[in-house]
């Protein structure tokens, strides 16, 4: 029996919860723990795919909600006996399944691509770029606790009824629960969303200035691309997170992925490397991008990329 | 304010790495560096110690080995360190790394515990989470900016789509993002004090934390590898190439 964390988003359950919950339905009928305000519509989605039980925590106003969600998984956990409990690899599921899984005294396995429950539970990961496939069994009784990458498994809709919602209150976890939201802000993002663009322009340090990441937001207008970028220039403030692809950013697949001046590290070819096509333009003969690339251009991204804005421009 | 900074030594991620065949472990070599993304710790917890008149003293846990990386965060600043060094400790899991770290930070009363959201070599992220449940203290995580004020902390924490403000009274722990703050160079005083600093030495037994480790690695395979593909030299119709790819794949 597998029961999957799912955070509500701006829209409803968010697209990794989909995503997971869709491969839990291998493993019997899932029930998911929904966090958020919740609606008749979110609990609905869940159903369409899937869900046969929800148990729903709904955080108070202020509160980040996190360690109590925590406390509440252990008790349903302990009165259900799950197998296992899926999370995405997110911020807020990494933030719960962490105090979860000292609460229960059970580790946790990261970065999964893949989950089986057959005997045992064992869980696929990637390691070095995504080199190597490392699987690993966990030992003793359940529940285990699994982070999955997202876009590790398409969101297909079983067309299952609207699920049993029982509402869980949250307990009081004292000063460990006195983390509180005073604020929020959006950033403002153009364009195609990176999870779920056909065409990704990313630039990297090759680039040489934050003003240069110009040049890929200008190809990207004529390719309806969004843009995404390496850790390295979003740790130098060229761009904001939201457009890291990587290990610690986004995961990507698009059908085109056109790298700018991106070397190619471990790090960020775990994000792309899933790519339908990849082009590379660089001017390091040696990148390890052009290891990956389907056409690699060896040369200045300087001379190269205004030359195809023009031709792309004129079209 | 006395503050806690958790760092990790990892292989120098510039030279590649390798496991051992029989135990599927990263190996570590003798040498080790400082996990890039730890500067960041160490300058936050350097920066709040400097406003209230604080220390900051570093906990890590591993292979000692020449102790390099330790001494990179002392030579920034920091007051001193702990480090649990033990045989039993290879291959553990992410939660028995925390249980030893909570069980050295116990040891003493910190109002602040600072580490990373994730590791450079291990990257599963979610340390600093079961740190603070087993300190029984809130988490701050994913912090991009961060204010202390009094007895409360005050952070950005990073979202999908940009940031919520997120606060917390002492004792807390706070994983911090790479770009938080601009990290300091060591001076050449700083890398001469370093070497003079306390560092710790602790194993297991000291601690008293019982060692289970419930996960085991079974196979490891190479993945399916994507080929490469052509690579040509610019020479002014680099572009054109790329065109052609793209009507190909019928983007254009």
């Amino acid at each position: 029996m597998a029961w999957v964390f799912i955070e509500e988003a701006e829209t409803g359950p968010a697209a990794v919860g989909l995503e997971i919950l869709t491969k839990a339905r291998e493993f019997g009928s899932p029930t998911v723990i929904y966090f958020g305000a919740g609606s008749e519509a979110a609990f609905a989605t869940l159903g369409e795919y899937g869900a046969d039980r929800v148990f729903h925590l709904a955080p108070t106003e202020g509160s980040t909600g996190i360690a109590a969600a925590a406390a509440a998984i252990a008790g349903l956990a302990s009165e259900h006996n799950p197998d296992v409990i899926l999370f995405g690899q997110t911020y807020t599921d990494r933030d719960v399944a962490g105090r979860l899984s000292s609460r229960i005294g059970k580790t946790i396995i990261s970065n999964g691509i893949d989950v089986a429950i057959d005997g045992g539970v064992g869980v696929t990961t990637e390691l070095f770029g995504g080199t190597q496939l490392v699987t690993t069994m966990f030992e003793g009784d359940g529940p285990h606790l699994v982070l999955l990458r997202p876009k590790s498994f398409p969101a297909e809709p079983s067309g299952g009824a609207a699920p049993t919602v029982t509402t869980v209150a949250l307990p009081d976890t004292g000063h460990a629960g006195a983390a509180r939201v005073v604020g929020n802000f959006v950033e403002e993002s153009q364009g195609p969303k990176l999870e779920e663009a056909a065409v990704i322009v990313a630039g990297g340090r090759g680039l040489g200035s934050a003003e240069a990441f110009g040049l890929v937001e200008r190809l990207a207008a004529p390719l309806k691309a969004a843009t995404g970028a390496t850790r390295a220039i979003v740790d130098a403030g060229w761009v904001p997170y939201a457009k890291q692809v990587g290990q610690t950013g986004k995961t990507v697949k698009p059908d085109v992925y056109i790298a700018c001046g991106i070397s190619g590290a471990m790090q960020h070819l775990v994000g792309m490397k899933d790519s339908k096509i990849i082009i590379a333009i660089n001017k390091d003969e040696e990148a390890p991008i052009f290891g990956v690339a389907d056409l690699g251009v060896v040369g200045d991204v300087h001379q190269v990329l205004p030359k195809l804005i023009e031709a792309l421009e004129n079209r | 304010m006395k503050v806690a900074v958790c760092v990790k030594q990892i292989p120098d991620p510039a030279s590649p790495y390798e496991l051992d065949p029989s135990t599927h472990n990263l190996v570590r070599p003798n040498e080790q560096v400082l996990d890039d993304t730890d500067r960041y710790g160490v300058e936050v917890g350097l920066q709040i110690a400097g406003d209230t008149e604080g220390t900051v003293t570093l906990i890590s846990m591993g292979p000692s080995g020449n102790l390099n990386g330790i001494r990179q965060a002392l030579a920034m600043g920091a007051d001193g360190a702990i480090l649990i060094d033990d045989e039993a400790l290879k291959g553990s899991d992410s939660l028995t790394t925390a249980r030893i770290l909570a069980a050295a930070i116990a040891t003493e009363s910190f109002d602040i515990v600072i580490a990373g959201t994730e590791s450079t070599d291990g990257y599963s992220g979610i340390l600093p989470q079961q740190l603070a449940e087993l300190l029984d203290v809130p988490a701050l995580t994913y912090a991009k900016k961060i204010d202390v004020d009094g007895s409360t902390v005050r952070i950005n924490r990073q979202t999908t789509t940009g940031f919520d403000t997120v606060e917390a009274p002492t004792p807390v722990v706070v994983s911090v993002t790479a770009g938080v703050v601009e990290p300091r160079y060591p001076t050449f005083k700083g890398i001469m004090d370093a070497k003079k600093k306390p560092v710790d030495t602790r194993t297991v037994s000291d601690l008293g934390v019982d060692i289970k480790v419930d996960q085991r690695i079974v196979m490891v395979v190479p993945a399916p590898s994507r080929s490469g593909g052509e690579v040509v030299i610019d020479e002014g119709d680099g572009h054109q190439k790329i065109v052609a790819m793209l009507e190909q794949a019928k983007v254009i």
